[in-house]
């Protein structure tokens, strides 16, 4: 066992990487090694750090320090200042990451007349029931117990169309009906705001600036399906979420809109916090069940599923932070409000975090079914310097990428997949001309490699090797038959990989291989890069 | 009940059958690779999928329960594209070391890959590196060879409770270890070999010793003895291509003979001595108010397991050795002194269905005689092994008989092999010795059979004598830990390691399930019945070493001989390698 003084972490998030994190990282190695400190400091690539539009981001424990938009001219300054002398650089220090919401003119861009997810994101003190009340906070839940049936709850949410957020459109009436169905002493209502999808973080946004819309949400959903417990699985980073849905649980009770017996209804519901424990994969819902059991987090096999065999064994119900804070409102205005916005297969808007190579940087909500080159064009600004723009991704895990082809089709969960890309959960990274498609394809599937439980044979072994081909490509030693060993491996990783992790994980480098091939193959057949940026 | 369509024929099975359930029962044999029928569904390995009729992702046929109308196809283009592929993924990580491995010819991974004609793997060839586990005298452990199917881990955990083994660590770099890491001596592992059972590679397996053997047979100083264990009479047949189920007792003794051993002596006997001795410890306690329910000792994975795990009830367990050790005593001094050899030049050979006897042999308390009183333990594979090497068959051999002094005994000794057996025989004495008459039926047939947990009361003299009996240590830990609360309401207790007791020892041919386990179980009450002696006290040779050699039962030759001790250990054990002759660790 080797120990060392000090680690530094340097972001290998694909937004990071876009900002050339890897040359920073190799310049570190270089400088620590240079300077004889290899034995002392040791440089580790990472994934995701969370303040992705800052890249490169890196940290330096023990201290915890964070450098942002580090460039490799900055590494000897870091090197010498801080690893050598222990000073911090401070001109490279931000502050904590904060991004907010873009602010756009709505009906100009999207005859959008109010935010539904984002409503009081921004509007509200978050730490003041007061305020939330004072925005009709509350007032479904009163609805529900006061007017509506259960069942005339989930009939609502079945004719509002609404599908899960967390990536799998899974509609949401549609799988409350089942826990609703099954019979049980106990049942579960489990908030995944687990969040792991490298330059995301929608949810994070939403717990932070409207944390009681979360727990009407969940509430709702309780009476709902007749389960009187929640839980909200926080990613553990997600500080100051967790402090103010802490706040937010106490707030709650304490005015009786939680607890037992709320409005004097007989219906009792509770709502506990539980720290993610920092896999991607425990995101997944099964996943995410047997972490807060206690157990290795992996996904279980389904059948039996969650609605029916969940957390302990018993009916649960899991949902994103977005599908729930679409709850609420949907009880209050009703289905044919909600119907209003986006389209006739996918109702209702889309809360993205708009990243990479795009002037206007955060968090957009936006109907579904609009195109991606109005969100780029219209929202997002443009792409900087007016360069050409090359490909967007929609997120790390259900999403894919949408390159130009596809900039006039409509975003949303049923349309894209007819396209061989699929919609995802929140991020929207946009790349432009300058980046080579086998650097990010390499880039891509190392997350994967590395996020893979290992659990099943395609994923554990076929992620690993997704990875390998395509780092071989990157290193001009890919040789003939690459691409289709490439596209049968990911075609069985597709369909049999035992959860959404192995599944989705080809997704990229196939609409990459699909989009892009001849780019694939002059780094395979001449040796070179046809943008020039990669390092062949 | 549900109707489905397997490859364009029907079939109807119950609602919640496995599709590779409802497909055998058409003669469709889907391959399987993680699955185990006495195991708990893994469905990792992803080699049995299928395509159904409407569902755009395939599913696993180990797991994937059946519904009214479903329409499956097992043979389709994608199915057979996805299966290879995942072989193709699993072997690009795999040593492909058949020539020299354990496991070549009984291994699950080589039968499929010679099933779809593997002849290319287009992933480089990458192994993980990883240190192999020597630590223990019993079993080896070659993660490079793993393919991660768990099997073991749920033998280890849901069946053998003794919970060693974990998958750890992530992605590509997952493992199947002990915690930490850790060697398996490191651990609370009773050395049941069951994972090696569980393992459809040569990923774990026993210690092979086979060469300490041949050197001792070779050697001419030596007078190399061997004892043949209960439940081997019944399963060596399988190492040599016969059925399970062959009793094959007279030709086993007659191929150790051909090997070279001087001697070839009979664990039956130290089985029947056993059954004197502890049926008069039982006596004892009863009449003494010593401590109840006792618990039989002669499993030694049992006893590792309750060192570990129930410190505070080592006193339930008798006292006596288990019969392989009481024979190591014996031929070393009784034995020696009849034959006029000096001790230290015989070589003791046992020939057991168990890995756990390599460690309870290597104990350092196992040396009464005054010498390592087991030399060396085979299991029923190892002499598979040194048989087929010595190009011995079964075929063509004669019946002959063991050796004296130590080589008659009853059908008692022989249903030691399988679970309930040792009750019965101990039964079958303790009720004749009390009670001075004849039993009236001799067949306990509430303690045979594989249910996990068996309970039985049999009226000796005045009393009820209550009794259960265990195997497995999962189903030995419930009746621990009602006894642990004061609740296990009974006098005795047999307790074996393995499920099925001896015959599904971890050192028994492979395959071993809970179908050959109940078949070899079967063949040794066949045995009994056909044997001349059914009680052990009635065995001759068991009154002739008392009068010449020990005395009475649990006299003074015998406390010395035949009776031993425990050591309470941790559940994770720092290791003391103590030696023989020295005091334990
Ligand atoms: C590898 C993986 C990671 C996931 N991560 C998340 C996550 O961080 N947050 C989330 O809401 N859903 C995530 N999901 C989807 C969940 O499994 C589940 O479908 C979702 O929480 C259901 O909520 P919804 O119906 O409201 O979308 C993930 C799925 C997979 C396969
Ligand atoms: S697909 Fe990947 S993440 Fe999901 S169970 Fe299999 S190995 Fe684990
Ligand atoms: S485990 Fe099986 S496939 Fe692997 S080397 Fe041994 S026999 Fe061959
Ligand atoms: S020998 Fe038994 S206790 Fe030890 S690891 Fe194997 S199954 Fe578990
Ligand atoms: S050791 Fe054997 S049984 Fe255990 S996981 Fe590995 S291959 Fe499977
Ligand atoms: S902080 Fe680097 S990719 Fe997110
Ligand atoms: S045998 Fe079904 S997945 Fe392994």
């Amino acid at each position: 066992m080797e120990f060392y003084r000090s680690h530094v972490l340097v972001c290998g998030g694909t937004p990071c990487v876009l900002e050339g994190c890897k040359g920073v990282r190799d310049a570190l190695i270089a400088e620590v090694k240079r300077r004889g400190l290899d034995r002392e400091v040791k440089v580790v690539e990472t994934g995701c750090l969370g303040p992705c539009d800052l890249g490169p981001v890196i940290v330096v424990y023990p201290e915890g320090t964070l450098y942002q938009k580090v460039r490799v001219s900055d590494v000897p300054e870091i090197v010498e200042q801080h690893l050598l002398k222990g000073r911090v650089v401070t001109r490279l220090v931000g502050e904590a990451p904060q991004a907010g919401v873009v602010k756009y003119e709505e009906p100009t861009y999207l005859g959008v007349q109010e935010r539904i997810v984002l409503r009081n994101c921004g509007v509200i003190d978050p730490e003041s029931i007061e305020e939330y009340i004072a925005r009709d906070g509350y007032r479904a839940l009163a609805k529900c117990l006061t007017e509506m049936k259960p069942a005339d709850v989930i009939e609502a949410v079945k004719k509002s169309g609404l599908v899960g957020r967390g990536g799998a459109a899974f509609p949401t009436g549609l799988k409350w009906s089942f826990t609703a169905k099954a019979d049980a002493d106990q049942k579960y209502i489990l908030c995944n705001a687990d969040e792991g999808e490298p330059g995301t973080f929608k949810d994070r946004l939403i717990l932070e600036g409207d944390p009681h819309s979360i727990l009407e949400g969940m509430a709702i959903a309780g009476y709902a399906v007749g389960a009187d417990k929640g839980f909200i699985y926080v990613r553990g980073e997600y500080v100051l979420s967790i402090e103010r849905l802490g706040k937010a649980i106490e707030q709650a009770k304490a005015l009786g809109l939680l607890g037992s017996n709320i409005f004097g209804s007989g219906f009792s519901f509770d709502v506990e916090i539980r720290k993610g424990a920092g896999a991607y994969v425990c995101g997944e819902e099964t996943g995410l069940i047997e972490s807060i059991e206690g157990k290795r987090g992996e996904p279980r096999i389904k059948p039996p599923y969650p609605g029916t065999e969940g957390l302990y064994g018993k009916p649960t119900v899991v949902n994103n932070v977005e599908t729930i804070a679409n709850i609420p409102p949907i009880l209050l205005n009703g289905p044919d409000w909600f119907r209003k916005f986006g389209t006739e297969r996918c109702p209702g808007t889309k809360v993205f975090t708009l990243t990479g190579d795009i002037n206007n940087k955060g968090l957009i909500e936006v109907p579904m079914g609009i195109t991606l080159r109005r969100v780029i064009y219209e929202i997002g600004g443009g792409i900087p310097g007016g360069r050409e723009f090359k490909m967007a991704q929609t997120g790390g895990t259900s999403g894919g990428c949408l390159p130009k082809e596809l900039l006039d089709v409509p975003m949303d969960y049923f349309t894209l997949p007819e396209h061989g890309s699929a919609l995802g959960s929140g991020a929207l990274l946009i790349m432009d001309a300058s980046h080579c498609i086998v650097d990010i394809a390499e880039c891509f599937m190392r997350f994967f490699e590395h996020e893979s439980c290992g659990k099943c044979t395609p994923c554990r072994e076929g992620t690993a090797r997704l990875h390998e081909i395509v780092a071989k490509i990157a290193r001009g030693e890919g040789k003939p038959g690459d691409l289709e060993l490439l596209d049968e491996l990911g075609s069985v990783m597709q369909v049999s990989s035992l959860c959404g992790l192995g599944q989705a994980a080809p997704v990229p480098i196939k609409t990459m291989l699909k989009y892009f091939r001849d780019e694939f193959e002059a780094h395979i057949n001449d040796r070179l890069c046809p943008t020039g940026t990669c390092g062949i | 009940m549900a109707m489905v369509t397997i490859d364009g024929r029907k079939v109807e099975v119950d609602a919640g059958t496995t599709i590779l359930n409802a497909a055998k029962k058409l003669g469709i044999d889907i391959p399987t690779l993680c699955h185990h029928p006495d195991l708990a569904v893994q469905a990792v390995c992803r080699i049995c999928v299928v395509e159904i009729e409407g569902q755009k992702l395939l599913q696993p046929a180990c797991a994937f329960p059946v519904q009214d109308g479903m329409v499956v196809y097992t043979n389709t283009p994608r199915v057979r594209q996805a299966r290879k592929v995942n072989l193709e993924l699993l072997l690009a990580r795999h040593p492909q070391d058949c020539l020299q491995c354990v496991r070549n010819r009984s291994c699950e991974l080589q039968a499929l890959a010679e099933r779809f004609g593997m002849r290319e793997i287009r992933f480089e060839h990458k192994l993980r590196g990883l240190p192999e586990d020597h630590s223990t005298p019993a079993i080896v452990r070659e993660p490079d060879k793993c393919i991660l199917c768990r099997r073991c881990v749920s033998m280890c955990h849901d069946v053998q409770a003794a919970g060693v083994l974990f998958p750890s660590r992530r992605g590509a770099d997952t493992v199947v270890t002990p915690v930490f890491g850790r060697g398996l001596d490191e651990v609370a592992c009773a050395l049941c070999g069951q994972c090696i059972h569980a393992c459809p590679v040569g990923a774990i397996s026993e210690r092979d010793d086979t060469e300490r053997v041949w050197q001792a047979l070779a050697d001419p100083n030596k007078h190399v003895v061997v004892q043949t264990a209960p439940a081997t009479r019944v399963s060596i047949g399988e190492e040599m291509g016969l059925p399970p189920g062959q009793i094959i007792t007279g030709k086993l003794v007659a191929a150790l003979r051909r090997l070279g051993f001087d001697k070839v002596m009979d664990t039956d006997f130290t089985a029947d001595l056993t059954i004197i001795e502890e049926g008069n410890e039982f006596l004892k306690r009863l009449k003494e108010g010593g401590v109840l329910p006792m618990i039989t000792s002669c499993s030694p994975g049992w006893i590792k397991f309750g060192e570990h795990f129930y410190p505070d009830l080592l006193k339930h367990i008798s006292t006596c050795k288990s019969p392989q050790q009481m024979f190591g005593a014996l031929v070393k001094t009784y034995y020696a002194r009849k034959a006029g050899i000096d001790p230290k030049d015989i070589f003791s050979v046992s020939l057991m269905p168990c890995t756990a006897k390599k460690y309870e042999a290597d104990r350092p308390e196992m040396c009464d005689s005054g010498y390592k009183d087991v030399d060396v333990v085979l299991t029923s594979r190892e002499l598979g092994r040194m048989l087929r090497e010595a190009g011995i068959r079964f075929e063509d051999l004669p019946e002959e008989e063991h050796d004296d002094p130590m080589g008659i005994s009853t059908g008692a000794a022989a249903i030691f092999g399988a679970t309930g057996g040792v009750m019965e025989a101990a039964l079958r004495t303790v009720y004749e010795v009390a009670t001075g008459s004849e039993l009236p039926k001799i067949d306990f047939e509430e303690v045979r059979g594989l249910k996990g947990i068996k309970e039985a009361q049999v009226k000796v003299g005045d009393l009820d004598v209550r009794v259960a009996v265990a195997h497995g240590l999962g189903n030995a830990k419930k009746i621990l830990d009602l006894l642990r609360e004061g609740k296990a309401n009974y006098h005795f207790i047999e307790i074996m390691c393995c499920p099925g007791g001896c015959v599904g020892g971890g050192g028994q041919p492979i395959p071993t399930t809970m179908e050959i386990r109940g078949i070899r179980g079967n063949a040794l009450y066949e045995a009994d019945r056909g044997l001349p002696y059914r009680k052990s006290h009635e065995n001759p040779a068991i009154k002739q070493i008392y009068a010449e050699f020990l005395g009475e039962p649990l006299g003074e030759v015998s406390h010395h001989l035949l009776h031993t001790h425990y050591t309470p250990r941790q559940k994770y054990p720092s290791v003391a390698k103590a030696v023989c002759g020295e005091a334990a660790g």
